[in-house]
Parts: C-alpha cells; structure tokens; sequence
C-alpha cells in the first residue's frame, strides 16, 4: 500500500510528533491548560539547535539548549497566566506570535539549514542498516526512555501534585499544593519536550525553518485524542503510551493519503481529513456510553 | 508481490514498445514534483515544467506518470512527501521552494533532484558551488540577475562610470542585493557609491547624498526605498541622473528601465533541465542555473526627463514600452 521509505519515514515523524503529543498530553490533559505555544516552541527548538550546531557548537549541547529555550518559552506562558492573571488560551497566543519573531531572529531568517552538517543524526548514516529505517529505531528508543520517564515523574509526589493541580486546583492548593509552581513546572516540561521534538526534526529534515510550527498543535491534539480513540486508558502508563500511538497513527493515514491513486485522497485534503478524524474521534466515546444506556 | 512487479514493468515495456513503433515518443518516464504551498508564482513554475516536458512527448496519461504533491505550508507533510518520493524512485523528482527542496535532499539520497524558485541553493546547503553542484542535486535559483541589471545600465549609459545605490541595510535581502551590486558592477567598469535610507523619510535625503558624484542610480528591490521612490524619481529628474529599477512595477512609477522575470519562464527553464536529466545527463554535471529570460521594460518619456533618450532598438526588444 505505501512504500517501505515511506512506512519507516511516517514511523521517523510519528515518534518525533510523539514527543509533541507528550507536551500536549502534559498540557491539556495533566495541567488542563490549553496551551498553543507549541506553535512557537517547535520552531524555536529547531531554531536553536540548527543555529547553534551550524555556528560549531556540539549536536548534542545544541539540542539540550533547544530543550531549555522550550522550556523558557513555557514558563513565558505559565508566568502570563499565574502571576498577571491572563486567560491561559490568550497567554500562549501572546508567546506564540512573539516568538515568530524571536525565531526570525535566532536564524538571522526565515530558514536555517542543516543538509550536509554533522547533527546528532551523522552517526546513524555510516551504520549496516540503512539510513532511513535507523533513524525511525534511534527515535523510537529515544521516545521509549522519555515514556518510561515520564510515567515515572507523575508517580512521583511532585507528580502526583501537578495531576492534582490539573484535576482540581482548590482540593490541591487546599492540601498544601503550590499550585501556581506546578503550572510552571508543567509547562515548562511540555514545551521542553515539544521544542526537543523540533531540534530533533530540523537534524532529520535538513533545515530549520520559521513556518514549522504551523498547525503543530492540532497534530499534536489529534495524537493525544486519536491515541485515546484506539487504545485503553486503564493505567498511566497505557494513557501516555496512547499518545505516542496516535501520533504514530495520523503520520500513516497521511502516508496512505499521499497514494491519491488508492482512495481518491490527495495530500490537499489532509486538513480536511485531520478535523474529521479527530471530531469523530472527540465524539466517538460519546456514541459508545449513549449506545449502552440504550441497550441498558 | 514480485511477480506483480514484474507484470507492471513488463507491461510497461510492452506499452513504451508499442509507443515506439507508433509515433516514437520516448520512454514512458516517472516524474515526482514536490511544492511547499499553493502560490501563484509556484503554481507557474510547475506549469512550466510539465509543459516543456510536453513539449518533449512526454504527456501525462500516456507515456509519463505526473505525481505531485502539495504540503500546504506544513513542513512535516513536506518531510512525509520527501519520504513517500524517496521509495517510490521515479525518475526525478522536481522540488519546488526551498523547504521542500531540503526535505527532499534530506530524504531522496539516491534520486536525481532538480530544484527551482530556490533564491540562494548554496546558503540553503542544497549545493556547495553554483557551478559545482555535487551530488544528485542541481536546479534553477530565482535570485535576481544583478549580472543583467548592471548590463543594461552599461547598454544604456555606456559612459557612465559611477553608480549610486540606495537601500535600507536594515532589509537582509536588499543587503545581499547591494553585496550583488557591488561584485557584479566593477566588472562593467562602474564604481559603486552607496546611501543608506533607514526609512522612507530618509529617503529623499540619501538621494540628495549622491547629487554630484553618480553617472546613474540603481535601485533594488528594497520595500523601504520603493515605497518612497516617488521622492527618488523627483531629484532624479531635476539633476538629470538617469534611474534604473531592479523590478518592472517602479519603471511605471517612473525609472527608466528595468528588467523583470516571470515564474513560468523560471519552470521553463526548470522543465529544460529536467528534460536533459530524463534523458541520462547526470545531475551533477549540470550546473545550477541563474534566471536565464528577463522581461525588458522601458519607461522612454521618463528617460526624456533624465536628460537622455532610449535606443529606437532598444524600445523595440521591450515587452512593454510606458508611455
């Protein structure tokens, strides 16, 4: 149906948009804060990474401050809304929008290439297995440890103080919780991992470029619901797990989409696409529990 | 699955045979385009090359699969296209805007690529020389063609031995155009003297700077100085400096001549490259290519009141004379 370059490059894409959907997941689901300053931090991961590794720096300390920056740009947002009180939707557009010039500026541009520097990713080129199926396994890995961490982290006291934070703000700051602190911290993972999924993407892609952050949100919206649609929720560990599925699952529908020949899909319609997938997949646990109360 | 492969190909062979004995169209080719967005000006490009790849009896449906792929502005579709093309192996793939030809490069190692409406190929790392392209990668930049512009300036002033430039070095692509100038004009034999215009309020003034010391003024393509250039086109006619534009909208706001280029013209030549990597050139030996066809336009009653007047044949060569 698609060809084996294009199965392992939606796997490549679907674990690096994975860490996205783990930003998301901490977000929206964790902290119950939608935040859209992933269309900014993405980029600005990239951003710093390809601007850091070209101007000499070390791949590896490039992408760790790529993870800083994100995570700068998250406690902008968190600081927005906890200390002067701004609507949490309106606080990330503001972040938002100042770091598409902030990126402009860190390029010194629009794009910021990489094609033909070493990169985190130059190691993988020389190896027995070819290129295009090791870098899918090298993020996989990576996305592994990263799940394996973070369900750690929410199991952890301070873990279970940001869900507490999340589920209900007034029992946990009633209970000693500084709530206030665990929106920053929260955000600040969240975009750190999202601005981590940029660096890595810009070294996989070959360049930087100040307009890939369009849309990052509502892919990565789509992975957290879409995962939820398809996979049980019963533990943690399932539900974090969950994101990463759908995130890998919305690369491969759009690898199918792009064989037009075979549905009567084209890539053109793939935000059309998107919105349905994820309406239904919002309504569909809704039909399930109205369809048992009918039986019932 | 083999064996479907090998109906396919030998099905394939059978209908480029019979092709042949009809009406010797050449083999039946794949060609993969890849294009960041929907624009008007990459809409013309791909239009061209797909119509000088029928020019050559290479038509969609018959003798010549046509895939293209649209990312509408998202880089990862446009990673995810890259991909899909890297397995398919077609016979070339054509990418169309920077982010899309480093998505490719990135992804297709073992394809020919041809890229086009990329401004500055080196810069994005796509080659490492204009006219050592490297690998499997060659194709067409848009960058203005200042080698012409300072041309036609000679053409039409072939005593003019200073050339004042005005521009805002706070614009990045007007100082990449300035740095142009600067190499491209001591080769004719004329001296650079550029004035800065920090805003258009500067602009009036940094015109004035260059009364007395230029033979001619150039302006590039800078949003500062064109939105002001009414200013411009005043001291230039009072002093008698001939005006010469980078872009062909000023020559009707009052500068003498300009030459432009289209994007369709730029696929065309796109399209041509393509039609010798389709019939085995490798891509590393061709070398990148500037805008080859420009759009003259004069403005002769401007060129009155800057104290000179245009060649009858040089109006004739113009794609549009303003009166």
């Amino acid at each position: 149906m698609i060809n084996s370059f294009a199965f392992f490059g939606a796997l490549e894409t679907g674990f690096i948009y994975g860490l996205v959907a783990l930003g998301v997941f901490i977000s929206f689901r964790i902290l119950d804060f939608p935040d859209l300053t992933v269309d900014g931090s993405f980029p600005l991961g990239a951003a710093v990474a390809a601007t850091m590794t070209v101007a000499g720096f070390h791949p590896l300390t490039a992408t760790l401050c790529a993870c800083l920056a994100g995570a700068g740009a998250g406690l902008v947002t968190a600081w927005l809304n906890v200390q002067l009180k701004i609507l949490h939707l309106l606080a990330s557009i503001l972040t938002m929008i100042a770091l598409y010039s902030i990126n402009l500026r860190i390029m010194d541009g629009p794009n910021k290439a990489l094609l033909g520097v070493e990169t985190l990713l130059s190691p993988l080129d020389n190896l027995s297995v070819p290129y295009y199926i090791a870098y899918p396994i090298a993020f996989g890995i990576l996305v592994a440890l990263v799940v394996l961490l973070l369900v750690w982290f929410m199991k952890t006291e301070i873990g279970l103080a940001m869900r507490a934070t999340g589920s209900n703000p007034r029992m946990a700051s009633a209970n000693g919780i500084n709530t206030k602190l665990m929106i920053l911290l929260g955000m600040a993972i969240s975009n750190a991992l999202v601005a981590l999924a940029g660096a890595l993407f810009a070294q996989s892609q070959g360049s930087a470029d100040v307009t890939m952050g369009v849309g990052v949100i509502v892919i990565g919206l789509a992975s957290v619901i879409g995962g939820e649609a398809v996979m049980p929720k019963r533990t943690l560990f399932l539900w974090i797990l969950a994101c990463i599925v759908g995130a890998i699952l919305y690369r491969l529908v759009i690898a199918v989409a792009l064989n037009g020949e075979l549905l009567g899909l084209k890539a053109q319609d793939l935000n059309l696409i998107t919105a349905i997938l994820v309406t239904l997949a919002i309504v569909a646990p809704q039909w399930k529990s109205f369809l048992k109360r009918a039986k019932a | 699955m083999m064996k479907k492969y090998l109906h396919a190909s030998f099905a394939a062979i059978l209908t480029s045979s019979i092709c042949s004995f009809a009406h010797a169209a050449p083999a039946e080719k794949h060609v993969a385009i890849t294009q960041i967005v929907e624009h008007p000006a990459l809409d013309a490009v791909r239009n061209g090359v797909k119509d000088v790849l029928a020019e050559n009896e290479w038509k969609e449906g018959e003798n010549l699969k046509w895939n293209y792929q649209s990312a509408q502005g998202n880089t990862a579709t446009a990673a995810q296209i890259a991909k899909k093309f890297a397995g398919d192996q077609p016979d070339a793939i054509v990418a169309i805007a920077t982010p899309s030809a480093q998505a490719v490069a990135a992804s297709a190692r073992a394809s020919n690529i041809i890229f086009s409406a990329v401004t500055d190929p080196v810069a994005a790392k796509l080659v490492k020389a204009w006219d050592q392209p490297g690998k499997n990668i060659t194709g067409v930049s848009d960058l203005t063609p200042i080698d012409k512009h300072m041309a036609l300036v000679k053409e039409i002033l072939p005593e003019a031995k200073t050339l004042g430039v005005i521009y805002n070095p706070g614009e990045a692509n007007s100082v990449s155009l300035v740095n142009l100038v600067k190499s491209e004009a001591p080769k004719l034999g004329l001296k650079v003297v550029e004035a800065a215009a920090p805003k258009s309020a500067d602009v009036q003034t940094a015109t004035r700077s260059l009364m007395g010391k230029v033979d001619a003024i150039y302006l590039p393509t800078d949003n500062t100085v064109i939105s002001a250039m009414e200013g411009v086109v005043k001291i230039a006619e009072q002093a008698d400096i001939p005006l010469f534009a980078g872009d062909t909208d000023s020559v009707k706001r009052g500068a003498i001549a300009a030459l432009g280029f289209n994007y369709y013209e730029v696929g065309r030549q796109t399209g041509q490259m393509l039609v010798k990597i389709l019939n085995g050139t490798a891509p590393s030996a061709l070398p990148v290519e500037g805008i080859d066809k420009t759009e003259l336009f004069v403005n002769p009653g401007a060129a009155e009141r800057m104290g000179i007047t245009l060649d009858e044949a040089l109006i004739a060569k113009a794609k549009e004379v303003i009166q």
